[in-house]
């Protein structure tokens, strides 16, 4: 169920023509079930291992944890391929995770060490990987939009079916160059899926004290790109509609948004109470909605899985969080000699 | 075995906490995600989750204790089987805590700063190579500093697929300045684009598009609308190698109009060269002639950095000596000796160079021989150069259009006067735009840039000639 079903309902119809997304959900087999369950797992331990070192004081700065959002970026990485370029903001160990990069070296990034992804220079932010196609990891709220959205465009002179994805939130999607963005993306038809991660607080701003057209799917009606709103705390919900957005946009119809509604249980960032919502909403989530219990409850109730395969991969996501917070803080911090390269070429 | 669950830090300053109130009690069950404890950071009230799951066995730091450092033991949790009794085995809560007290954050409490590594020495900052010899007999042709940016572009172009312009007005109007003439008609609208008005967006687009390997050559009408862009120049541009740790940069050059054109008034005139070269990951580039013009910005396409390449209206229309080469490409950060001299040294760069050779002229008929130096990169910048004149001359003028304060004159002043100190003379004048918006009024815009005269007088002033 969306977490915020009249609008879902109110709004899907209109864009949705236009693009043909059907909007429904696809069952799952068993072995995308296991996989959904995994990836999201994965995402999910990190994160609060990621939270803990931020505790014991190996993790400084900011640190904006992705837990409760875990089925957005599983679901639409389930539907991309080889090549398939993706890009967000500062809230970015799961698209890293999800997109392949190892455990071990966005964890290192984040302790600032050498053997993480930018050598322990850019930090929980600023992350990339050139092999997996991932380009950053933006701490300026709504970059990555323009950034994605270039991403695409050099798709497009290229002449390849490589689709960019630029996720941003519900924040990000007041700024002025996402706008400005889609226009271009709109006029030249460029190959990017454009993601609002809407998890309902901009920080502490909630949409509804933010945002005068709060169905984020119609922000780009006024540029002909279709858009969709997706229970995205369902990982099916989301990968359909990742599925059926991906073969759009790579058909060569432009853009194309898709609004996952989805919420973070924490706090913005390590160091926000969350006191602008209430203790019940956050509660009311996590136990009706929440994307990895709703995937176990579905694998055990026509027995994809027992009890004890879950318990077996819960392990093995353990370990590998574990190894990755074991080398994140054993691995050296930067030589010194660091300080001077990687300025200019 | 027990485990330790310490004091957490929960904002990037926190070193200590107040611990303002235990939701769980001891003998309590608690679960990974449960609230135990509530802590007041620096900054706010925070909650505190268990990690692991499993029995309170002991609180260690009673509710209301005050300055609780972080890392510290606030209480015991027991595993299943376990007992109070085993308190006392408690194996540190995974990870182990010491490490972290050698954490920067502990670091920076350290009150004796001797003890901080000091810097690396910063590398060399200028190994350009010298301009390339121009062979004996070559053909010198005529040519607008405009053509010769065309030019520039149009080789390039044809040498590399990956090379294409954006901007506004640069393809079917042919470039509001007619830069870009004939190069929608030679390339075609794939690689000669159009844009709406829009710098925000479409300098985001560019940079994106270079990370992704495209070379970007993204035109500004003039730069001052480059501020509406600024952020994507130097947070996404000009440091994405860096934080990416040298995996992917941004291969693009930031060219156009810069600084006064003719009564624009004083949202259209500004000069940024300062401004830009003040950011690590830029390469900021500001030629005077035509041939460094077309020299220049070849370089600047095919260098794999951002550069920022600052053009001027007025310059557009003037004609200098080309050489008729088939690739003519000049480094950059190397200063040109305009003209050599031994008795005063004048930097300039851009339109300030126009002054300043009007000034030499005239200075020369007095009797005082100027050594004129083109700096033509601003960053990184060849001081060299300018010190080993300032070492034969003993005495420092600098010309610019922009800003006084943080100029690049005050920045070469300063460095001059850390380097070569003993070697000046007297006092080093750094001229100027004046210290005010750009007025309209002929005559009030006449007094706000520099002029000849006041180069003249600084001249005549630091070789002490009445």
């Amino acid at each position: 169920m969306a977490p915020r079903k009249s609008t879902t309902a109110a709004s899907r119809k209109k864009p949705a023509e236009k693009s043909g997304l059907s909007g429904g959900i696809t069952e799952f087999d068993k072995a995308t079930e296991l996989e959904a369950y995994r990836e999201m797992l994965l995402i999910r331990r990190f994160e609060e291992k990621a939270g803990q070192l931020y505790g014991m004081g190996f993790i400084g700065g900011f640190c904006h944890l992705y837990i409760g959002q875990e089925a957005v970026v599983v679901g639409m990485q389930m539907a991309l391929k080889d090549g398939d370029q993706v890009i967000t903001g500062y809230r970015d160990h799961g698209h890293m995770l999800a997109k392949g990069m190892e455990a071990r070296g966005v964890m290192a990034e984040l302790t600032g060490r050498q053997g993480g992804y930018s050598r322990g220079k850019g930090g929980s932010m600023h992350m990339f990987s050139k092999e997996k196609d991932f380009y950053g990891g933006h701490g300026i709220v709504g970059a990555q939009v323009s950034l994605g959205t270039g991403l695409a465009f050099a798709n497009k002179y290229r002449g390849n079916d490589s689709v960019s994805v630029a996720y941003f939130g519900d924040g990000a999607a007041n700024q002025g160059q996402v706008y400005e963005s889609f226009n271009m993306a709109a006029l030249w038809k460029l190959p990017v899926i454009y993601i609002v991660e809407n998890n309902r607080y901009a920080m502490g701003t909630s949409t509804a004290r933010s945002s005068a057209q709060s169905n984020f799917s119609l922000r780009g009606n006024s540029f002909g790109i279709p858009g969709h709103q997706v229970d995205g705390m369902d990982v099916r919900a989301v990968h359909a509609a990742a599925v059926e957005a991906v073969a759009y946009c790579r058909s060569g119809k432009g853009p194309i948004i898709l609004e996952m509604l989805t919420y973070r249980y924490r706090g913005h960032s390590m160091s926000d109470p969350a006191k602008y919502r209430s203790k019940d909403e956050v509660q009311k989530m996590r136990s009706e909605h929440d994307p990895i219990e709703q995937v176990k409850a579905r694998m055990l109730e026509l027995k994809h899985a027992t009890e004890d395969d879950l318990k077996a991969i819960d392990k093995k996501v353990r370990d590998i969080v574990a190894d990755s917070a074991d080398f994140a803080q054993n691995n050296p911090e930067p030589d010194a000699s660091e300080l001077y390269t990687d300025i200019l070429l | 075995m027990p485990i330790d669950i310490l004091m957490p830090a929960l904002s990037p300053t926190m070193e200590e906490g107040t611990l303002s109130k235990w939701l769980k009690n001891e003998g309590d069950s608690v679960a990974a995600g449960d609230v135990i404890a509530e802590i007041e950071t620096d900054k706010a009230t925070m909650e505190v989750e268990a990690v692991d799951e499993g029995k309170i066995g002991k609180i260690v730091v009673p509710a209301g204790t005050e300055n609780v450092k972080v890392n510290a033991v606030i209480a015991v949790l027991l595993e299943e089987g376990e007992s109070a009794s085993d308190i006392g085995s408690t194996k540190k809560a995974e990870p182990a805590p010491e490490p972290a007290a050698t954490a920067p954050k502990e670091e920076a409490k350290s009150e004796a700063p001797a003890s901080v590594p000091a810097a690396p020495k910063a590398p060399v900052e200028n190994t350009a190579a010298a301009d390339p010899a121009i062979p004996a007999g070559t053909e010198m042709v005529p040519t607008t500093v405009r053509e010769a940016l065309r030019d520039a572009m149009a080789e390039e172009m044809r040498a590399n697929e990956d090379v294409f312009l954006m901007g506004e007005e640069v393809a079917e109007y042919q470039g509001a300045y007619k830069i870009s003439q004939g190069l929608l008609q030679e390339f075609g609208p794939r690689r000669v684009v159009d844009t709406p008005i829009t710098e925000h967006g479409f300098t985001g687009i560019g940079v994106g598009a270079s990370m992704a390997g495209l070379r970007p050559i993204v035109e500004f009408m003039t730069f001052n609308f480059a501020m509406q862009a600024i952020d994507q120049i130097i947070n996404s541009a000009a440091k994405t190698l860096y934080m990416s740790g040298g995996q992917m940069g941004a291969p693009i050059v930031f060219r156009g109009a810069n600084g006064a054109a003719a009564r624009v008034g004083a949202q259209h005139s500004q000069c940024y060269a300062a401004w830009y070269s003040h950011i690590p990951g830029l390469k900021v580039v500001m030629p005077y002639t035509a041939a460094d013009a077309k020299g220049l910005l070849k370089a600047a396409i095919r260098d794999p950095n951002p550069v920022i390449f600052l053009e001027n209206e007025i310059l557009y229309g003037h004609s200098f000596d080309v050489p008729k080469m088939d690739d003519f490409v000049l480094p950059i950060g190397k200063a040109r000796i305009h003209k050599q001299g031994k008795d005063v040294t004048i930097v300039s760069f851009g339109i300030g160079m126009s002054y300043a050779v009007k000034a030499v002229e005239e200075l020369s008929g007095m009797g005082i021989d100027v050594e004129l130096i083109d700096l033509r990169t601003i960053r990184p910048m060849d001081l060299p150069t300018v010190i080993e004149s300032v070492k034969k001359t003993g005495r420092l003028v600098t010309v610019e259009e922009g800003y006084p304060q943080s100029s690049v004159g005050t920045e070469i002043a300063t460095r001059v006067q850390q380097q070569a100190f003993d070697y000046l003379d007297a006092p080093i004048i750094t001229i100027a735009g004046k210290d005010v918006p750009m007025p309209y009024a002929a005559n009030l815009e006449k007094l706000a840039l520099p002029n000849v005269a006041e180069i003249v007088d600084a001249v005549k002033a630091v070789t002490y000639t009445a």
